[in-house]
């Protein structure tokens, strides 16, 4: 009981943290950063005397049409990790398929030693376009929500499980109504990594012809276009800041009130 | 794309693939040490203050935040082609892990320890280093040690600013994809830089073992 007690009396708080509330002023910091640099990259580049190679390799259509692609890149990416990785935590937590779990682990943890550049390379000599850029991405991210989703079932206290098998709740219910939700914001977390990872990632499947904001950066430091080079990094850099900013939202909204 | 055979192909550029070995090695280790070193100290300074130790974790998490691939690319136009670029983007990347375990190390010496040294005596700066640090260290290693991993990839990545690693070879598989021999390219970087990152992580098990002081071996 002492413990319990001298938690309430110290709570430690990352700077920034609200308790209860789901937005606050400090949530608009990044989005009007972001904007700033956006709105002045694009001023610059209107005024900016481009030679023709820049004006092909970022004219203002070309970078939202490349900003789309990668969004729409990085969101098939991870609709695909979370329909992967989601059902997959939930087999290794349940008793009778617990026995994959090494495999998967293994997998997974192999999978993170090997550079991200080298595994889309060797399978761009055998396969390119948007979907074998996809897929490799998508293995490659995988980890982050697979650990979490193990994780924030294992974290459900047993005492709430016991609770709702007392009420009469089925197995599935107990899973659907009670572990899922307990553990949502800490897959939502393990998703947010995802996310940014798969941001970072893409650009490195330009060559494979996948698209997205690589079609910027890469040729530009080819063509020695140092400008470009920077408009397209700032791109990327926000793009992902962007991201992280709405999973951060989409973390705190997903989180049932009661664990808020 | 029908290129040597694997083993063929290792046989014959040998000398270019263990020269990058050892230049990514190199670079890893150097860029490792510079961060330990920054990490560790920036850390002994802010853990006693909570607004300082989050304002430096939640500075360096918007950076991490931030693709390599678009900060390399944001460097360039101020320090050039090059380790002058490579070199401090990717320190700052490994300062994140090492800063925060430290952070959480130092923070993590129960009270009756501290109030035990201070009561014989000691003072601040001699618990910092023969109480606290000593106590954090396996924490401090371990984010030492995600940090290596981390460091070994970006190496990697950097290639496209000019970094000379192991990345080289698979930036010029990627331009040269369906030309002969940039599977075997491909194959062998990866294969070559995952060695470096299992090595690095093998000789950390080593210094845990034998750096951890004996009272909190377990």
């Amino acid at each position: 009981m002492t413990a319990a007690g001298t938690e309430q009396l110290d709570p430690v708080e990352p700077l920034g943290a609200r308790r209860g509330r789901v937005f606050g002023w400090q949530d608009l910091i990044i989005p009007a950063l972001c904007t700033a640099v956006v709105v002045a990259e694009l001023f610059y580049l209107s005024q900016a005397p481009l030679d023709p190679i820049e004006r092909d390799l970022v004219s203002g259509d070309k970078i939202w049409e490349y900003t789309r692609e990668h969004i729409q890149i990085t969101f098939v990416i991870v609709v695909l990790v979370l329909a992967v990785a989601v059902p997959l935590g939930v087999l290794i937590t349940r008793r009778r398929t617990a026995w994959i779990a090494p495999f998967v682990l293994a997998f997974g943890n192999v999978g993170q030693a090997a550079p991200i550049v080298g595994l889309i390379a060797i399978v761009g000599s055998f396969f390119i376009g948007f979907w074998p850029v996809v897929l490799i991405i998508a293995a490659y991210s995988i980890l982050p929500v697979l650990r979490n989703t193990i994780v924030g079932i294992q974290q459900v206290d047993d005492g709430v499980i016991d609770a709702a098998r007392g009420m009469g709740m089925s197995p599935r219910g107990i899973l659907f109504g009670v572990e899922l939700p307990l553990a949502v914001p800490i897959i939502a977390a393990g998703a947010r990594t995802s996310l940014v990872l798969a941001v970072a990632v893409v650009p490195l499947g330009t060559d494979l012809n996948a698209g997205g904001l690589g079609r910027i950066v890469f040729p530009a430091i080819k063509l020695d276009r140092i400008s470009s080079l920077v408009a397209g990094a700032l791109m990327i850099a926000v793009l992902a800041l962007m991201i992280d900013w709405l999973g951060g939202l989409a973390q705190r909204l997903l989180t049932p009130e009661g664990i808020r | 794309m029908t290129g040597l055979p694997f083993g063929e192909y290792l046989s014959a550029y040998s000398e270019e693939l263990i020269g990058g070995f050892q230049r990514h090695f190199l670079l890893s280790v150097y860029v490792l040490v510079i961060a330990t070193l920054v990490g560790v100290v920036l850390g002994m300074l802010v853990y006693r203050n909570k607004l300082a130790a989050a304002a430096s974790i939640g500075a360096l998490a918007v950076w991490f935040t931030i693709p390599s691939i678009a900060l390399f690319g944001l460097f360039v136009p101020i320090f050039g082609f090059g380790l002058a670029t490579g070199y401090p983007v990717i320190t700052m990347y490994g300062l994140l892990p090492v800063l925060r375990n430290t952070i959480a190390g130092l923070n993590s010496v129960d009270a009756p320890t501290l109030d035990a040294a201070r009561g014989i005596g000691m003072g601040r700066f001699r618990i910092l280093w023969q109480i606290e640090l000593p106590l954090a260290w396996p924490v401090i290693l371990a984010g030492i040690r995600v940090s290596g991993q981390l460091i070994v990839g970006l190496v990697a990545i950097g290639a496209y600013v000019g970094v000379t690693g192991l990345g080289e070879m698979l930036f010029s598989a990627l331009q040269n994809l369906g030309s002969v021999n940039t599977f075997n390219q491909a194959l062998a970087g990866t294969l070559l830089i995952a060695v470096i990152a299992l090595l690095l992580d093998a000789a950390f098990v080593l210094i845990r073992r034998f750096s951890t002081p004996k009272g909190i071996r377990v």
